[in-house]
């Protein structure tokens, strides 16, 4: 089964007298276990898509499936719950809680969302943290973070709840090169260890070399899709 | 829950100098309430302890129409003695009551044999008369706390004025209510100390010279003071002789007998009662104190906060999670509040009691404050204060609660 089919999604922002079009008849699927990436310039309709596939804004009109639900009337806390169920989120200013310590973000959605018990609460936050690479600042705030590291405590807290998918919007935009590759390499590799789907957004076309699939936007159409997986056609 | 409140007090600590603020606000609004609780309410206790116990009683039972005209002392409206009858029977059945004195009060001359003044004279038998105003014998001030046939207590300013003291010998005058003028040779016994009341300036002679002086052939008494048991008691006592008594009818079918309660009798119930209305003022002040600097510190949280709450939300936090989290932390907010202003201030009630300040009131010079507090009036406090601040917060708690995830985040 596929994990994103979206049909047809066009979208439109009123802004008092004005209408504008957003996203235009975008149609493509994304199957379990890939790392795909939308790419496009600035306005081209990114942040719009991965916030309906995120359930976090819905489409004017087609389908749009996730994870085998039609999301496109979801809302309110039923579309909280879903979230919080079956997907991750990674933010391009990491959006951590500045309250809590890295190792308690992580904990958060074990705790808060999904009432997971203290034993395997403990024992997948310290997993997590030692998988993205940051085990040893766990007991610190965001404000003593670097960039580089808060989004990796961003990615351990996004897959800490084992969600089918995670997205990524601009995840490496506020991040310096080296940093920037390190993150992408870090989902790529949680990709690769847990088989979780990632889907994330740049415009910056020097991370894409990890990107399984890449997604092409421009004006808020589907221009491309490039797929490099090994046995697949182009 | 846990982590909610992990949550609430590292966003309190986070913001110090605005919790701190807030905080010492509420405190300050706690510890006033307090101590001028406290103040207010002995100084009201002690005074309602004085006007009862040296000279009212808790109740008062008259001849129907009595206290209208009580400035007076009318004799013809005294009570006679089948009417006493009926009041003592009544008075003896009821558990509530402790012990009643009957009064007969006439206004007479005090004469020194070179100066002569008016005075207010309560006959009275002395066992009866201590029992039920205990504190009378505390305010004989010289000479002897005691009342017997041929002795008079003085008030202190009719003796200042007269310049009488213990064992000096008066004539006390008074016009009987036939009319014809009497007169007896009795000897100063002790002088009273004046207290702030109806009553506070009269002097006491015993039954006998009473009814000498105003040659009754039968006793006749103008008022029966009541003391209760039980302070607490006075309302439905009051109630219940209200009904027996107050229900008891002359032959013309009128109402026989009065009953009131020490409030209706002396004016400083007016100051009781303006104490008070005074406390439920100031009391409503600190809750608007609390609400309003609860709510804005709120407000503030929210709003300041707004990404935090969009990232939660997106992330899959339930919107009665995010209003549980913004609704502890003004609660927390005042709950700290309120320890702090509480125990500051049982700490001043503590220090006003060791300091023993002193004021005066009316005549009386020197009575001590000692302000105190119950533990049932500190929690109720305390649980007004919490559940005030707690409703300070919904508004904003169910604000952040309903924030649209994607509007939240692209907040900045
Ligand atoms: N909430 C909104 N209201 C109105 N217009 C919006 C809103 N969000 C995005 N847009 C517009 O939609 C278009 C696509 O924006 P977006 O999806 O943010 O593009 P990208 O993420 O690729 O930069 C842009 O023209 C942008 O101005
Ligand atoms: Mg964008």
């Amino acid at each position: 089964m596929s994990l994103i089919v979206a049909d047809g999604v066009s979208k439109q922002y009123m802004t008092g007298e004005m209408t504008l079009q957003a996203l235009t008849d975008v149609g493509f699927v994304v199957e379990p276990g890939t790392f795909s990436a939308f790419i496009g310039p600035s306005g081209s309709g990114k942040s719009t898509l991965l916030n309906l596939v995120g359930c976090l804004d819905k489409p004017t009109s087609g389908r749009l499936a996730v994870a085998g639900t039609d999301v496109s009337q979801l809302r309110g806390p039923a579309a909280a719950a879903f979230r919080g169920r079956h997907l991750g989120f990674v933010f391009q200013d990491f959006n951590l809680i500045p309250a809590l310590t890295a190792g308690e973000n992580v904990e958060y959605p074990l705790l808060l969302v999904q009432h997971v018990p203290e034993h395997e609460r403990k024992r997948r936050v310290a997993a997590l943290l030692e998988a993205v690479g940051v085990a040893d600042q766990r007991d610190k705030f965001p404000d003593q973070l670097s960039g580089g590291q808060k989004q990796r405590v961003a990615v351990a807290r996004a897959l800490v709840t084992s969600p089918k998918l995670v997205l990524a919007d601009e995840p490496t935009a506020n991040l310096d090169h080296a940093s920037a590759f390190a993150v992408i390499e870090t989902m790529r590799r949680m990709k690769d260890e847990f088989g979780t789907s990632f889907v994330f957004s740049t415009h910056d076309t020097k991370v894409v070399d990890q990107v399984e699939v890449l997604y092409t936007l421009e004006d808020g159409r589907l221009i491309s899709v490039e797929d490099r997986r090994a046995g697949a056609a182009s | 829950m846990k982590q909610l409140l992990i949550i609430a007090l590292r966003n309190l600590s986070r913001y110090r100098r605005r919790t701190l603020l807030t905080g010492s606000l509420v405190a300050i609004g706690v510890l006033f309430v307090l101590v001028f609780e406290a103040a207010a309410g002995s100084f009201k206790a002690m005074m309602i302890g004085q006007i009862t116990d040296s000279m009212l009683g808790h109740l008062q039972i008259h001849r129907k129409g009595y206290v209208a005209s009580i400035e007076t002392l009318p004799l013809a409206m005294n009570l006679k003695p089948q009417a006493i009858q009926k009041i003592e029977a009544e008075l003896g059945k009821s558990d509530a009551v402790e012990a009643f004195s009957p009064r007969i009060k006439f206004g007479g001359v005090f004469s020194t044999f070179t100066e002569s003044t008016s005075v207010r004279v309560n006959g009275v038998d002395p066992d009866r008369e201590f029992a039920t105003a205990p504190m009378l014998k505390g305010r004989v001030v010289q000479g002897k706390p005691e009342i017997r046939p041929g002795i008079m207590l003085v008030p202190e300013l009719l003796a200042r004025g007269m310049q009488v003291k213990p064992g000096d010998t008066v004539v006390l005058l008074a016009t009987n209510a036939e009319g014809s003028v009497n007169g007896k040779q009795v000897q100063v016994g002790g002088i009273l100390a004046s207290v702030s009341g109806p009553g506070g300036r009269d002097a006491y002679v015993h039954q006998s010279d009473a009814a000498e002086i105003l040659r009754l052939d039968q006793p006749e008494v103008s008022e029966i003071a009541v003391r209760l048991k039980d302070f607490g008691s006075l309302k439905a006592t009051y109630a219940a002789l209200s009904t027996s008594l107050g229900g008891m009818r002359n032959k013309q079918g009128k109402p026989s007998f009065e009953v009131h309660t020490w409030e209706s009798l002396a004016p400083f119930s007016n100051v009781a009662n303006m104490i008070d209305i005074l406390t439920i003022f100031i009391r409503l002040i600190l809750v608007s104190i609390v609400l309003v600097s609860v709510m804005n510190v709120m407000i503030m949280a929210v709003y300041e906060r707004v990404r935090e709450i969009g990232t939660m939300a997106a992330i899959g936090t339930l919107p009665a999670t995010i209003r549980s989290m913004f609704l502890l932390e003004g609660l927390i907010l005042g709950a700290l509040g309120t320890l702090l202003g509480t125990v500051v201030g049982l700490g001043l009630i503590g220090a006003l009691r060791i300091a023993k300040l002193t004021f005066d009131f009316g005549q009386q010079r020197g009575l001590v404050l000692a302000p105190s507090v119950g533990i049932g009036q500190v929690l109720a406090l305390a649980v007004i204060v919490v559940a005030i601040s707690a409703i300070a917060s919904l508004q904003p708690a169910i604000k952040a609660s309903r924030l649209e995830p994607i509007e939240a985040l692209r907040h900045n």
